[in-house]
């Protein structure tokens, strides 16, 4: 095999990318979960929010646009659930399930006739100075701005839930709803909120396919992008910051097998294909330390 | 009145009712790997059951089922389609092989189409294109296109239909620029953008300034686009929007006229099972209007293979061709024959790295 196909830089800086959109959506889920709300509808969110960022995007010919609007119909989305499952307390393993398959049903009807179009540009951003240091500034500082934005995400919720009062309530509300509420914090409140950033959060990993990645809208173009999202925040122990490390070493892992399978690895490819999830499963498992939080997954209501 | 009686009351009424109903319009089904906006495999087919509802009119109605897995929930949707009083079945991927003649077994009224399998049945046809032919034109152009002489082909899955198009590729690229060198990358999927495009995306970092592909989605084409100085072909379908350049040609699937013959069959009740195989002298192959940014006279010999191709006076695997080991497999003047291209599991001489089995 041909080592010196593989250019090492353009390898890590194709990683950042490739881990941007599981990033975007885990570390919405991360704080839902933490919350104790178990969303599993981050697939659907995230295919609405693709089709919704791309629809507004191609409208009004920016591509920044887009991913708000991508964000509003993710988060749109979301409050569906959470009506479902905050005020009438329906499943929520069964209710985000169904978020699933309504999103990429109704994301392929909005989308019928954006198929084929293009996406307005959305440049890099070359950043000046840190931008020509050799070998990082390629690997760190030359991508395109939602790179920053996700990892911007990932540190301002690491310190939310660590230093911030409003954090320590969420994590209490996700710990034991009943003590939160005697408390007197108002449990579905900070649910609601939480699930409407998983919802947003989600939004803006499918807008980051549809808008910067693929760039153009199919139907299914997440193709299950959601789901490892959602498996990444579980073997992170909901920590921010493993949850980093876990979506970089499956962007990388994947990054890396396609780049060995095309300078002709005398590996099996069945075995390169599976390399990212093995990878990450078996790194995360044993780092784990956490475990979920207390309330994960329960309805509550203020009269039991 | 026992339970069985009711029971074969029931059954009575439901044999007098599908008679009752036999003026009804024949009920032809699609099932679909993909969504049919997937703008290549999935929308071709579906373009053709659209051309059978247009020829037809209302003595015909049709179903469809998109995103269906390959496998065991490929086998519950044909049931329920059989079961729902489908005539004609037509299940457009490989992987439905299986589920398709299992299926098939149990519901010996209804008949079935299976696109590019090989297992037939009594009430099982088989069909597909000879798009090796379109990738042979592919190649010839691919070939000269390419300065740094490496071309990346983003495979499906390792199954004789994918190698039969990467061996005619090579072998025609290799017969205008003997430089040339293919990188395969097996992305084990029909249709997920994201990952064609991390594919395209690691093929062009390594080198290759031609990428061709036998996925399904539009996303190479964009990566190309985004790289600036990369060649593409549309896939299945024409993929115009990403012309003139980089798509500079494509392979077009044309089912519609064999869907239409097929659909006429069962309405005439002389559909028997058949093993189908097309391409471009039968129309099921189309080459894609050949892009002014491919030199004239490339272009012209490109045609002149495609009418070579279409009329049968040149087969695209005309031997001296050995296998990749180095063994002899045809001889000079020798033509392949279906059979050994219908299972191709080989690669041809020059191409490097294995076929994952």
């Amino acid at each position: 095999m041909d080592w010196s196909a593989i250019n090492p830089i353009l390898l890590l800086a194709s990683l950042m990318v490739a881990a941007t959109p599981i990033i975007l959506a885990s570390v919405g889920e991360l704080i839902v979960e933490r919350a104790g709300v178990l969303n599993l509808g981050v697939e659907g969110m995230m295919i609405t929010g693709a089709v919704c960022g791309f629809i507004v995007a191609v409208n009004s010919g920016s591509p920044w646009l887009g991913f708000i609007g991508a964000a509003v119909g993710g988060a749109i989305l979301s409050l569906l659930f959470g009506f479902l499952t905050q005020f009438l307390l329906s499943n929520q393993v069964a209710t985000g399930l169904a978020l699933t398959l309504f999103g990429l049903g109704l994301s392929a009807l909005m989308g019928q006739s954006y198929v084929g179009i293009k996406a307005p540009e959305f440049a890099d951003w070359h950043i000046p100075l840190l931008g020509d240091i050799p070998v990082l500034g390629p690997i760190l500082f030359q991508h395109d701005p939602m790179v920053y934005v996700g990892l911007g995400l990932v540190a301002a919720v690491w310190a939310f839930l660590k230093f911030s009062r409003a954090g320590l309530i969420l994590r209490a509300v996700g710990e034991n709803h009943e003590a939160a509420h005697a408390l007197g914090y108002h449990v579905v409140r900070v649910r609601m909120l939480a699930i409407m950033f998983g919802g947003a959060c989600a939004g803006l990993g499918g807008a980051y396919l549809s808008l910067v990645r693929v760039p153009q809208w199919t139907e299914g173009m997440t193709a299950g992008a959601g789901w490892i999202a959602l498996a990444i925040v579980v073997f992170a122990s909901w920590k921010p910051l493993r949850l980093l490390l876990g979506a970089y070493l499956f962007g990388g892992v994947t990054v890396l097998q396609l780049n060995l399978q095309a300078a002709g690895m005398a590996i099996p490819v069945e075995y390169l294909s599976m390399s990212p999830y093995l990878a990450t499963i078996a790194v995360l498992v044993i780092m784990r330390a956490g475990r979920a939080p207390g309330s994960l997954g329960q309805s509550f209501h203020a009269s039991r | 009145m026992t339970m069985k009686t009711i029971l074969a009351g029931a059954t009575i009424a439901a044999s007098l009712s599908t008679t009752a109903f036999a003026d009804d319009p024949t009920k032809v089904g699609f099932v679909y790997v993909g969504p049919v906006g997937d703008g290549g495999w999935t929308y071709e087919h579906d373009q053709g059951r659209l051309a059978v509802e247009e020829a037809f009119g209302d003595a015909v109605e049709t179903v469809y089922v998109e995103n269906v897995p390959e496998g065991a929930d490929a086998e519950r949707v044909l049931q329920q389609m059989a079961l729902g009083g489908a005539d004609l079945i037509f299940t457009t991927s490989f992987g439905y092989m299986d589920p398709t003649i299992n299926v098939a077994e149990k519901f010996p009224d209804v008949m079935f189409e299976h696109a590019t399998g090989y297992k037939m049945a009594d009430n099982v046809s088989v069909y597909s294109a000879r798009f090796y032919e379109g990738r042979a034109v592919q190649g010839h152009i691919a070939g000269q296109m390419t300065e740094s002489n490496v071309i990346g082909y983003i495979g499906s899955f390792p199954i004789p239909e994918v190698i039969r198009g990467i061996n005619s590729a090579y072998i025609h690229a290799k017969a205008v620029n003997p430089d040339v060198e293919f990188k395969i990358v097996w992305a084990y999927t029909w249709f997920d953008p994201a990952k064609e495009a991390e594919a395209a995306t690691v093929l062009i970092e390594q080198g290759a300034d031609v990428i061709l592909q036998h996925t399904d989605s539009t996303a190479p084409q964009a990566a190309a686009q985004a790289a600036g100085n990369v060649v593409t072909f549309g896939q299945a379908s024409d993929m115009a929007e990403f012309g003139p350049f980089p798509r500079v040609s494509s392979i077009i699937d044309n089912w519609a006229p064999y869907y239409i013959a097929r659909t006429q069959a069962v309405i005439d009740g002389t559909w028997e099972s058949t093993n189908t195989w097309d391409g471009i002298g039968a129309g099921m192959v189309g080459i894609g209007e050949i892009t002014d940014a491919v030199p004239a006279e490339v272009k012209a010999s490109a045609e002149a293979l495609r009418d070579s191709l279409a009329s049968g006076e040149y087969h695209a695997f005309t031997g001296p061709l050995n296998k990749q080991d180095g063994t002899a497999w045809l001889a000079e003047g020798e033509t392949a024959d279906d059979g050994t291209l219908a299972g191709m599991n080989f690669y041809v001489e020059g191409l490097t790295g294995e076929i994952p089995q």
